[in-house]
């Protein structure tokens, strides 16, 4: 199955992925309207020190450990993809405190967001993948 | 403070409707122009930082900004315009020679533009590419006078080694230290998967780049930088250069803070030591020199590789021409005025040498004259700017051309020409490994893979239009080409005549 990996050798720190995340995610068709005096909550998030710099978002583990958390079963795991179904999540946050990658947050709207590899969203596909200048973020089978 | 008598060349204009403060711009700007002020929520500007390079501006999500000329202007003057001003105001502040990169940039002809490629009409039919066989494949080396045969009647192979090119372009000598170690990845994977070459340039190999040595000119510069035995064979063909089109008759100096790690270690030099090319080699004073160098290089190679000697098209490039096609070199490489650099004396860049179009004609020509012109091939480079140009370069008599400003444009360079101040945005002309991590080298080479490969499709439509099918026929085809609005001295020397003619 295809997901979305991150080479730190070619990652710039310059955080866009952040924002086509959030842009992706906003619903909104046009990007100025969708972030501008926005503080971003983005599925995908730029770890940073010491001159080193990577994008973490949901890795869709093999055993995820959210699934397993999940007391009311808003976590599945569809076709590879860890998906949430917002109408179960009571907002307990088990998930949030299980991911060992802090691939999971919680969201102004619904309880708690993840990456769900653009499966929501209009255009379909990554678009953090999409926005990475530097093809650091790629979109593969492994 | 003392007084700043300059005033900033652009202005960063940011479209604070569009701009959604995601702060990519102040990240990407190694020039530290954009701010970002949290209390006003606003993004700042510093635009007598800015270089025009476009990074911000070709990474901006929602093309918030845009560098534009300052209107800010002096009193209009053709004779003291701004930039003769201005030098005066840089050169009574610092006291020193004024620095500049990339090619000449000034107001002289471009004879590429004036002159016009013909077509087949009626009375000998043009060829469509798409359907007939076209060949680009060009041949380099020094090619036999004659036919010479065994007792027995069979031919002899007395064919002098050979560099074999898919298409009649190769990347141009750039350093290890002038460009980044992803530019040198880059340009080396092209070359191997387009079937041509790249050049070191001066600073020797990378030792990770071996493997690309059958795509690899290896270059011996006055510095000798990195040179030894394995150098010389690792590369395809090694090359000699005695002068860059950027700066005719001066050497080349890579100050000590990029002598670092790799690159002090593949130039052979210590960590922090200036890397001083001399202006002249200090063994060649004349051809017969020149000749000891050729060939002390052909029997370090055992006389399997083809030998270049590139030089700067200077006032009698003819003669100079002609001297080293007798020195044994097998290839001469001619770089014309226009041609780049990582750092050049501003006014060595801008008034020193010719254009490589009158350059090439004339070598061509001398060379026919002497009855020496297979005895070598021609290369030439100086800002080679597209696939017209090529076919105008062989068709003046070229062999094949060079191209190294083109290739780092294809790898995003903007021609900010601010490569001596090593803080290249565009990750091509620095070391700093922050700023080299920004040309990811497997998006590189497929840019560079694509260029050429448009180029040599451009190529064949063209050769096509013209009702040749290889480009052996174009060569030195100075019928097929026209000059338009060009003096009769000018036609004389570039051998062809006007349209309409």
């Amino acid at each position: 199955m295809k997901k979305v990996y991150v080479n730190e050798k070619w990652c710039l720190g310059c955080h866009l992925c952040e924002y086509y995340c959030a842009y992706a995610n906003s619903g909104e068709r046009d990007m100025v309207k969708a972030l501008t005096n926005l503080q971003i909550h983005p599925r995908i998030q730029i770890e940073e020190q010491n001159g080193i710099s990577f994008a973490v978002s949901c890795r869709h583990c093999d055993e995820p450990l959210c699934v397993k958390g999940c007391i009311t079963g808003a976590l599945t795991k569809q076709d590879g993809v860890i998906v949430i179904d917002k109408d179960k999540c009571v907002g307990c946050y088990t998930c949030i405190l299980s991911c060992p990658y802090g691939a999971i947050s919680h969201n102004e709207t619904g309880a708690i967001q993840k990456c769900e590899l653009c499966t929501k969203t209009a255009e379909g596909v990554p678009q953090c993948v999409k926005g990475c200048p530097n093809g650091a973020i790629v979109f593969e089978e492994r | 403070m003392p007084i700043n008598f300059i005033y900033p060349d652009y202005e960063v204009v940011r479209d604070n409707t569009r701009c959604i403060r995601c702060r990519a711009c102040e990240r990407q700007c190694a020039n530290c122009v954009h701010s970002y002020d949290a209390e006003s929520n606003f993004m700042k500007s510093d635009e007598s930082k800015c270089v025009n390079c476009h990074r911000c501006v070709s990474l901006c999500p929602t093309r918030a900004l845009k560098i534009v000329r300052t209107p800010h202007t002096f009193k209009e003057n053709n004779n003291w315009n701004e930039r003769a001003i201005e030098e005066i105001y840089m050169q009574a502040n610092s006291g020193g020679v004024l620095l500049s990169s990339m090619g000449n940039p000034e107001k002289y002809p471009v004879y590429w533009d004036k002159i016009l490629i013909n077509a087949s009409q009626v009375t000998n039919p043009p060829i469509d590419p798409l359907r007939e066989p076209m060949e680009t494949r060009t041949f380099l080396g020094k090619k036999p006078s004659k036919i010479e045969r065994n007792p027995d009647g069979s031919l002899k192979d007395n064919l002098p080694p050979q560099l074999e090119l898919e298409m009649p372009i190769m990347f141009s000598a750039m350093s290890y230290g002038s460009i980044s170690y992803n530019a040198h990845e880059s340009m080396a994977r092209a070359a191997q998967a387009l079937g041509t070459y790249y050049n070191t340039g001066e600073g020797g190999l990378h030792e990770d780049f071996y493997k690309y040595g059958a795509n690899t000119i290896v270059q011996v510069a006055s510095g000798r930088f990195g040179v030894y035995n394995d150098y010389l064979n690792a590369g395809a063909a090694i090359e000699i250069k005695m002068g860059q089109g950027a700066k005719p008759g001066i050497g080349g100096h890579l100050p000590g803070t990029k002598i670092v790690g790799d690159i002090a270690k593949t130039r052979m030099i210590p960590e922090g030591s200036d890397a001083i090319s001399p202006a002249p080699h200090h063994d060649i004073y004349s051809i017969e020199d020149l000749r000891q160098l050729v060939f002390s290089l052909k029997e370090a190679t055992e006389y399997k590789k083809p030998v270049i000697v590139k030089v700067a098209a200077v006032h009698n490039i003819a003669a100079i021409a002609s001297g080293i096609a007798r020195s044994g070199a097998d290839i001469i490489a001619i770089d014309g005025f226009r041609g780049g650099t990582g750092a050049a004396p501003t006014r060595i860049r801008d008034n020193v040498g010719i254009p490589i179009e009158l350059a090439l004609a004339s070598v061509d020509s001398r060379l026919r004259d002497e009855g020496i012109r297979n005895t070598v091939s021609l290369v030439v480079g100086g800002s080679i700017r597209n696939s017209a140009d090529v076919v105008k370069a062989i068709a003046l008599g070229a062999d094949a051309v060079y191209i190294a400003t083109g290739a780092l444009i294809a790898l995003g360079c903007h021609l900010c020409r601010n490569c001596q101040s090593g803080n290249c945005n565009w990750g091509i002309a620095t070391q700093k490994p922050e700023l080299v991590r920004r040309l990811n080298p497997d998006i590189g080479y497929r840019r560079l893979v694509n260029l050429l490969t448009a180029w040599n499709r451009e190529i064949k439509e063209l050769m096509g239009g013209m009702g040749i099918n290889s480009i052996e026929a174009l060569k030195g085809n100075r019928l097929m080409l026209r000059g338009i609005g060009l003096t009769e001295k000018e036609l004389e020397i570039l051998g062809i005549s006007h349209a309409g003619e």
